[in-house]
């Protein structure tokens, strides 16, 4: 009998003969969580993201590629790792080489460049997928085109998002996008620049992955 | 001022000398204070987060059928995560044992021809004290949360299962920094810590072959491992390597997706007074063709190691609910005032006392059962309302009752039964049962209180000694008439 079985039965000769009802998650959500509006999900959205120490920038569909560029050279960072394969990353290779900012594309497996992802990479932008307003949340699924390691090596992350992805809740989220019906390989809850308490309850931010956080946010009505 | 080190190396074994270690820690002020100033740190954190008593109460419910719905179905739904799982390119592996668990991991070590893992926080890894199986095996097992980083350069054990250097100061660490890593100045500047340890490890999470995780919910019907953190070292190692291993107890499971969020917040919540984690990493599957990082292979090890035997009672069953968030801990009046170390088990504090028993057998823990005073509180802020203080009752009975005793049997059974104890007990009991033989003693006491010993062992120690008063309140009663 392999260790498998022997635990299953170990676990099946004592299993309880009620199962009971199974646990009603939507009416709690229901009875507990206002559902907002647009404007005001943005709001609070940014409100948790800020108070765990992201930047936010309100932006224009047409407009965030210029304040892309004005955080960057306010932070004096000439390199952005951009994902090539998808419309937001392309526009920018389009644009801010000529504004004398690198745009290393991530192109190849990381097998063949780790280092140079570690040390030579100040910067990488991405996408979010959507976001919680609960807890000042973003969701990245990141993908073949926008791998996983680039909201997570370079010390400073830029993403930009949709004020209209906003949900209410993570369980809304999960919900309205169907995932029980499938994740990707990897699906990311970010809620701010990389922090640790570890040293006498002292916060420190900048522990593992990024030390700072930037959110472009189109349509933040402000 | 630099505050004394913990006066022992610890490796973990069964919790014979807990008293002399205890005293140890009451005896230390650093460490006392130490704990006492973290310990409200985080009960002050969590009540800032639930303001609402009847959102608390009605999560804290909703979380408890959760858990209880889920083990209800434990096997089964272990089967469909396992073929979840493996469906999603995830290798699934058993282990009844640390011994086995620890010949998956380092089999799959020895397959890769690893000679570095980098680890981040799983208590489970801690159970089964992979570490040490892993130095043995010649691969060297690095620990990347900044606090494991830490107790593991000072060759110690954490002392809290969310904040493993707990009891250090700054100034410790800024020496053990200065002492143990090449070209580092003394600095107790808390972000310069920080600076050093990433550096460190951002060179090894390059290196390593293996990346080791814990998971904090499985979820059955997407074959999805979730991990809770706030560092990016979870993320790093279980994104950068080669390969990735995660490890779980076989409780760690919930059926659905939708299970998820009100368990998350209620851990991040109770656990450290955080709305949400900086990261909530869900992992469906290895790297998919075409995706450009992650690892090729992912393994889940599925551990026992006597939850089984917690799981085959009613009552006992209850222990498997817990999300380890710490809060009983960190509302627990005995672990404030001795620290994580003293109990001498993997996982400290009222979860400690009350899964200890399963995973090591009673004869090993059975004075920790006793060292509470009952008052409440881990039952109390539990967010999945496991009672700890009721279990801990019967934890007493089942390790001082004489054995055998009825079913379902517990490893160590009757390990703290004495003869003459229980005889004494069963004389009281006798005693305070009949009325005659009550008033006999009660006589008897009240002549003979000169023959009472002035030293009455551990009491003494601390008290004056108990001697009967000279006049029975019933002789009193009787002179006024």
């Amino acid at each position: 009998m392999s260790a498998r079985d022997r635990i299953l039965a170990k676990l099946r000769a004592n299993s309880p003969s009620t199962v009971g009802n199974p646990p009603d998650v939507a009416a709690w959500y229901a009875t507990h969580r206002i559902a907002e509006n647009g404007a005001d999900k943005a709001k609070r959205f940014r409100h948790f993201i800020e108070l765990a120490h992201a930047e936010v920038y309100a932006v224009s569909r047409g407009g965030w590629l210029q304040k892309l560029y004005e955080v960057l050279s306010a932070k004096q960072i000439g390199k952005l790792l951009i994902a090539p394969g998808t419309a937001h990353g392309a526009r920018v290779a389009a644009e801010l080489p000529g504004l004398d900012i690198a745009c290393p594309a991530y192109d190849t497996a990381i097998e063949s460049w780790k280092p140079a992802l570690f040390n030579d990479i100040p910067a990488a932008f991405t996408r979010a997928r959507a976001a919680i307003a609960e807890t000042g949340t973003l969701i990245l699924w990141p993908d073949a085109d926008e791998p996983r390691l680039m909201s997570l090596v370079p010390p400073l992350h830029i993403v930009l998002l949709d004020a209209a992805s906003i949900h209410n809740t993570f369980y809304e989220a999960m919900q309205a996008e169907g995932w029980k019906d499938g994740l990707p390989t990897n699906a990311l809850l970010i809620s701010g620049p990389s922090k640790t308490a570890d040293i006498q309850q002292t916060l420190a931010y900048g522990a593992h992955g990024p030390k700072e956080l930037v959110v472009l946010l189109i349509g933040d009505e402000q | 001022m630099n505050a004394p080190q913990t006066p022992h190396t610890l490796h973990f074994m069964p919790s014979a000398g807990f008293r002399a270690r205890a005293k140890d820690v009451v005896d230390n002020p650093f460490l006392r204070q130490s704990f006492r100033g973290a310990m409200d740190f985080l009960m002050s954190k969590r009540a800032a987060q639930f303001p609402d008593a009847e959102e608390l109460e009605s999560l804290r419910t909703l979380g408890e059928s959760i858990r209880q719905y889920n083990l209800a179905r434990l096997p089964d739904l272990l089967e469909r995560l396992e073929a979840r799982l493996t469906a999603n390119g995830i290798q699934v592996h058993w282990a009844e044992t640390p011994d086995e668990a620890n010949e998956i991991i380092l089999g799959i070590c020895r397959r890769h021809e690893a000679k570095l893992m980098v680890k981040g926080k799983s208590m489970v890894s801690e159970e089964i004290e992979l570490n040490h199986a892993a130095e043995a095996a010649g691969i060297g097992a690095l620990e990347s949360d900044m606090g494991e980083y830490i107790v593991q350069l000072a060759d110690e054990k954490p002392s809290h299962i969310i904040m493993p250097a707990i009891h250090k100061t700054k100034e410790q660490i800024a020496k053990l920094f200065a002492e143990n890593v090449p070209g580092v100045d003394y600095t107790d500047n808390v972000d310069a810590l920080i600076q050093i340890g990433r550096r460190v490890l951002r060179e090894k999470f390059q290196e390593a072959d293996i990346g080791l995780s814990g998971v904090n919910f499985a979820v059955a019907e997407t074959g999805t491992l979730c991990l809770v953190e706030n560092e990016g070292n979870g993320r790093m190692c279980t994104t950068a390597p080669p390969v990735h291993i995660a490890i779980t107890g076989i409780e760690k499971i919930v059926e659905k997706l939708e299970h998820v969020p009100p368990l998350l917040s209620l851990l991040t919540r109770s656990a450290t007074g955080q709305n949400i984690s900086t990261y909530f990493n869900m992992i469906s599957s290895p790297r998919k063709p075409g995706e450009k990082d992650g690892p090729s292979e992912v393994h889940l090890v599925l551990l026992d190691n006597g939850r089984s035997q917690a799981y085959a009672d009613e009552q006992l069953r209850k222990t498997l609910q817990c999300i380890r968030c710490g809060a009983c801990m960190n509302h627990c009046p005995v672990y404030t005032r001795i620290g994580g170390h003293a109990y001498g088990t993997t996982y400290p504090g009222p979860i400690g006392k009350i899964i200890s028993p399963h995973m090591l057998g009673l004869e090993a823990t059975k004075g920790l059962v006793t060292a509470s005073s009952l008052c409440g509180a881990c039952g109390e802020v539990c967010p999945v309302k496991i009672p700890i203080p009721e279990l801990l009752i019967r934890l007493r009975e089942e390790a001082f009752s004489a054995p055998p005793r009825a079913n379902p049997a517990m490893r160590g059974q009757g390990a703290g039964y004495s003869g003459l104890i229980s005889a004494v007990w069963r004389g009281w009991a006798a005693v305070y049962r009949s009325p005659s033989l009550y008033r006999v003693a009660t006589w008897m006491g009240s002549r003979l209180r000169g023959l009472v010993p002035s030293r009455q062992g551990a009491w003494t120690s601390v008290r004056v000694p108990l001697k009967p008063a000279p006049k029975r309140l019933r002789d009193m009663l009787k002179e006024r008439g």
